[in-house]
């Protein structure tokens, strides 16, 4: 293919990228007007678009489709690491007990009967 | 012609080659593979607001339901489309340098600069905005009239993670003047343009963040 | 020898503060995180001082808080990080490449300003006011303590970036700079190691950057993330800060690691058994690393179910650090052992890893870690690792690239001397306190029960004698550098390309590219005359 050519061919997909963006910026706007049931999945239907645009933008704006595949790699290893993390804390949050009062009250209770130890030794 | 277009007429050592390195190419995908690294560690520092607001969130529905009530969904899209513009605009003139047309390079560049301009422009307004209804951060919050108590925290995040963000775009207004300054003195070519490559993907990022804040902050209830 | 040197090429202060030589960022690195280990080793001393008697001994509580929470990060963030990749890593990383610098050098010499930033500012923390909280900096205490909080935070940031660029510059450099015919499994092990741990460095560090952004913005702000009078969750703090800082003891001891796969094979006169699996534990260290972090959070209030799940994680960690300990001693095996000062803190290295390395299991037993969690189990455990393991291979490293980076030999025999009694006082300080903190004796506390007492006393004994061996060592070390200049260019015979050009190298490396077309440590045999003369060949 020519230079003209591939210049032509390269400047009309950043074009039809921005389309694609704005059109879904769009229907974000009117998707977070929608009640999808829970509030969970309407988080899940905001980021997924989000996440459409984010490709498109990683994919074509940042040329990740056309470089040496080590530039994603590095990308998406970072977004893995991500992913982990949030994945992690929220399992941890998600999961705790409740402790019952009057547990909490005895363990206080007798973590100051080991300070007092401590401090009238000294 | 490009100052290293001429240099290289002239028979000379390519003007941004660095010792260390045999030839351009080499550079350049140094110097690529060392951005797409530090890209991912911004990835992570933002990442890190966002997995403490998606667990204050969770903790505190209401409170940041109605945070989130305050927000400017029309000023979030306006941004959001500005953004987007200004990464076509970025991709442009990145593509304007690899084909060696000065002229849109500069354009583009000029182009970008405006629409971050813009964006900050906008953000300015909304924080005014906000500060005026007595909605700030933490203990300065002033609101009154809530429905639920801790609405507080959701102004917390809200101004951390775009405080952090518009510093991005600053940083990313800095970083494209001085391209700018020099595009117009001729040190890009075909062979090299690597500085415009990499604060474009920057630029890229700094837009990719703004789409995931743009409904998180704005639009989920 | 006599030759030019990057030392001597060009003189004076200005070609040093400006330098984008990686050898002359490596030793200004080397000389900075040196003197902080000696401040931080100060502090140690004091506190092993204050705790030879159960009451008061020469500070008050609050300075005791103060000596020990500044020694823990003057120790871990100002020389522990940094040391074995900024200092070593730095001179000897192009080196091994056959490079002649790393892939980009003025971010190199932007990595030490930030460094020598961040320690001014943590230093300056001593001056106004100190910090208390311990070096983990826990909510709600460090988020409503006074003193200087703000400006540690800070400075945690600061240093946090030095290691980012660090790390940026060391993947970049082995990706796109090795020497012609150097595929990855051409490359020394050091660089493996290296490697892997810029992966945590970039991974892992930005997201300290982010916890102390926001301790700092909630003491200023009261932005009330981690504050749960404000509705935030301190244990949330403590997920964020174990994300980071348990992957971070994986950047403390994986180029530790490197170092004894270099040090071994050169003073066995035998190729490394199992390079594969050397190289790809590393990779796997570093990856598993990230799976982890909530061991340190069993008793904080973390769910059992996530804790549960931590505890399998942790156990898997284990093994590839395993799989290197056994390949070392296999390396060994019918080797031609060859005892200076490198392998001798390299065997060393074994024994004292091995030790801190099970003790981990111990710790990251969910049911036994409830009993020995804040425990001087713990201390020793990361004394163990940290030290017996990271810092003894540092002292390997450091021995075997002197000659290199500074064109002398040091003392053989003080070398030695000084090897017996760290390694003696080492274990009488930190043994001591496995002991005690399997009793009962708790960590950070200021006065203690009586009857700790006589272990206590053991184990301060023990770091006077610690102290005293690496006071020798900095002395027979400095006296070196006052001689002439009298290294060869391989004093070990070591097959790697840093020894292909002269001690100290010149500035640009090497007078001519280097063409690699065998592998790091394949050896030619020695003969019978070398071997029985001391080598090399």
């Amino acid at each position: 293919m020519s230079a003209h050519a591939e210049s032509y061919r390269a400047v009309r997909t950043y074009a039809l990228v921005l389309a694609s963006l704005l059109a879904l910026t769009v229907i974000t706007v009117i998707a977070a007007g929608v009640n999808f049931g829970s509030a969970f999945v309407n988080v899940v239907v905001a980021l997924a678009i989000a996440s459409v645009k984010a490709s498109l933008v990683a994919l074509y704006f940042m040329h990740l489709r056309h470089d040496r595949p080590m530039s994603a790699v590095i990308f998406v290893t970072g977004l893995a690491m991500l992913a982990i993390f949030l994945m992690f804390c929220f399992l941890d949050t998600l999961t705790r007990e409740h402790v019952e009062p009057a547990v909490t009250a005895q363990i206080y209770v007798r973590a100051a009967s080991i300070s007092a130890r401590i401090l009238s030794a000294s | 012609m490009s100052k290293s277009e001429v240099a290289l007429e002239h028979g000379a050592h390519e003007p941004f080659l660095q010792h260390h390195f045999h030839d351009l190419e080499q550079q350049g995908e140094a110097s690529k593979i060392g951005m797409w690294l530090f890209l991912v560690t911004e990835i992570l520092l933002f990442g890190g607001l966002f997995v403490g607001y998606g667990i204050m969130r969770m903790l505190h529905a209401e409170a940041f339901h109605q945070g989130h009530l305050h927000l400017d969904r029309t000023l979030g899209a306006l941004n959001t489309v500005v953004l987007l513009v200004s990464s076509f605009t970025m991709a442009m003139a990145v593509h304007s340098a690899r084909t060696g047309d000065r002229k849109r390079l500069i354009v583009f560049l000029a182009a970008t600069l405006a629409f971050a301009g813009v964006f900050l422009g906008v953000k300015y307004f909304e924080y005014s905005h906000k500060f005026h209804e007595g909605l700030l951060p933490g203990k300065y919050y002033r609101h009154t009239g809530d429905a639920v108590p801790g609405v507080a925290a959701f102004f917390g995040f809200y101004f951390v993670m775009t405080g952090l963000h518009g510093l991005h775009v600053l940083a990313g207004m800095i970083a494209i003047g001085w391209l700018l300054r020099r595009a117009v003195r001729g040190d890009f070519s075909p062979s090299y343009y690597s500085p415009v490559d990499l604060t474009g993907l920057y630029w890229h990022l700094v837009d990719m963040i703004w789409i995931y804040l743009f409904p998180l902050l704005y639009l989920i209830s | 020898m006599t030759g030019a040197n990057y030392l001597t090429e060009q003189r004076g202060l200005r070609s040093w503060l400006f330098t984008l030589d990686h050898k002359r960022i490596g030793v200004m690195y080397l000389w900075s995180t040196l003197l902080a280990f000696f401040l931080g080793g100060v502090l140690a001393m004091l506190i092993r001082l204050e705790l030879l008697t159960p009451t008061r001994t020469l500070m008050d509580a609050d300075t005791y808080n103060k000596a020990f929470t500044l020694h823990g990060a003057i120790m871990i963030f100002l020389f522990i990080i940094p040391s074995i990749p900024a200092a070593l890593g730095n001179f000897v990383l192009p080196l091994l490449l056959g490079a002649r610098d790393v892939a980009f050098p003025r971010l190199n010499l932007a990595s030490y300003y930030l460094y020598v930033a961040g320690a001014l500012m943590a230093l300056a923390s001593m001056i106004t006011g100190g910090i208390d909280t311990g070096w983990t900096f826990y909510t709600p205490y460090s988020t409503s303590t006074g003193g200087a909080v703000n400006l540690v935070t800070l400075a945690v940031f600061v240093l946090g970036f030095s290691s980012i660029f660090t790390g940026v510059n060391f993947i970049a450099t082995t990706h796109k700079l090795r020497a012609p015919g150097m595929n990855w499994f051409r490359m020394p092990l050091f660089v493996w190691g290296i490697y892997a741990t810029a992966i945590i460095q970039i991974l892992a560090t930005p997201v300290l950057g982010i916890t102390v952004l926001l301790l700092f913005l909630e003491r200023v702000f009261g932005v009330g993330i981690f504050d749960p009078k404000l509705g935030g969750d301190p244990v949330l703090f403590q997920h964020f800060f174990w994300f980071y800082s348990h992957p971070a003891v994986y950047i403390m001891i994986l180029p530790g690691m490197a170092i004894i796969s270099e040090v071994i094979p050169v003073f066995s006169r035998r190729p490394i058994f199992g390079y594969r699996a050397i190289a790809f534990s590393s990779v796997a260290i570093a990856a598993v690393s990230f799976l982890v972090w909530g061991h340190h959070m069993y008793v904080s209030g973390q769910s059992v179910l996530a804790s549960a799940l931590f505890s399998f994680l942790t156990f898997l960690v284990a093994i590839p650090s395993a799989v290197k300990v056994f390949n070392w001693v296999a390396t060994m095996y019918k080797g031609s052992i060859w005892l200076q000062a490198p392998m001798i803190y390299a065997i060393m290295f074994l024994l004292l890893f091995a030790i801190g390395g099970l003790t981990g299991l111990f710790l990251g037993s969910l049911a036994v870690d409830v009993h020995l969690h804040d425990t001087y189990f713990v201390v020793a455990h990361f004394h163990y690792v940290m030290m017996g393991g990271t810092f003894i291979a540092f002292l390997a490293g450091l021995h075997y690239w002197w000659p290199k980076m500074f064109g002398r030999m040091y003392s053989e025999r003080w070398s030695r001397i000084a090897a017996a009694l760290v390694f003696v006082g080492f274990n009488a300080t930190f043994l001591a306190q496995f002991v005690m903190g399997s009793r009962g004796m708790p960590r950070r506390y200021y006065n203690y029960l009586p009857e700790f007492q006589a272990l206590h006393v053991v184990s301060t004994v023990g770091s006077w004698i610690l102290a005293l061996g690496l006071l020798i060592t900095a002395g027979y070390l400095l006296a070196s550098l006052r001689k002439r200049p009298d290294a060869p260019a391989n004093p070990w015979g070591g097959m790697t390309l840093e020894w292909q050009t002269s001690s100290p190298p010149p500035t640009h490396n090497f007078a001519a590219v280097p063409v690699v077309d065998r592998g790091p440590y394949d050896f030619p045999p020695l003969e019978a005359e070398e071997e029985l003369a001391g080598r090399p060949a």
